[in-house]
């Protein structure tokens, strides 16, 4: 096991405990939270505080293994960016339409085809 | 300061064990379907996060493919159950 140099170490301890941190308080308030639409907020806690400590310090240590600056680890923060408010909402959408024809008697209100209410 | 380095590392895995294990229970119990979906969801989170610090424990920069290809497949598998739900049908013809 090669040795890091003290500029990856100090950061990367700190931004380790943050994102353990935060990984923890998001997967309680995965198991915790009373309805689903506050349940939501907790992978989203995962998805930017967490998986921003822990890209941060892989790439910092990636860079002192590699010896140049390494900007691999930015390709999953920007596809973590994008792609996890679209699941948000995509997961939202089901929700609202399933509790909507599941409380009324009535066909649905909203049309299956489009996802929006006529 | 590597010992520390070490001990953060080992504390990150745990975190991320216990992470996943919630949304285990969260997968069983849900009383939805969406409920499952969103465990799903933060249980494919975890586990590439969980492959990032592997890379970073052994020093390797080899596990970062294989955490960008869960990322990607884990939006695609979120996303199509997710459109399931709503419309009963993933692809519309």
């Amino acid at each position: 096991m090669e040795t890091l140099p003290l500029w990856v170490t100090i950061p990367g301890t700190v931004l380790l405990v943050f994102g353990g941190v935060m990984i923890l308080a998001g997967s309680l308030g995965l198991l915790r939270f009373p309805d689903f639409f506050s349940r939501l907020h907790g992978p989203a806690t995962t998805a930017t505080g967490g998986a921003a400590a822990v890209l941060l310090t892989s790439m910092l240590c990636s860079a002192a293994i590699a010896g140049r600056p390494m900007f691999h680890e930015l390709v999953i923060a920007l596809l973590l960016l994008v792609t996890t408010p679209v699941t948000s909402i995509v997961m939202l959408q089901a929700a609202v339409y399933r509790n909507r024809a599941r409380l009324s008697h009535d066909p649905p209100a909203a049309d299956p085809r489009t996802g929006r209410s006529t | 300061m590597n010992e520390v380095f070490g001990y953060a590392v080992w504390f990150v895995q745990v975190c991320l064990v216990v992470a996943m294990l919630n949304a285990t229970v969260r997968l069983f119990i849900g009383p939805a379907a969406q409920d499952r979906v969103l465990a799903f969801d933060a249980m494919y989170l975890n586990g590439m996060l969980l492959l990032l610090v592997l890379g970073i424990r052994s020093r390797s920069t080899a596990y970062f493919d294989i955490a960008l290809l869960i990322a990607l497949f884990g939006f695609l598998g979120t996303m199509a159950l997710a459109r399931f739900l709503m419309r009963g049908e993933v692809i519309e013809p």
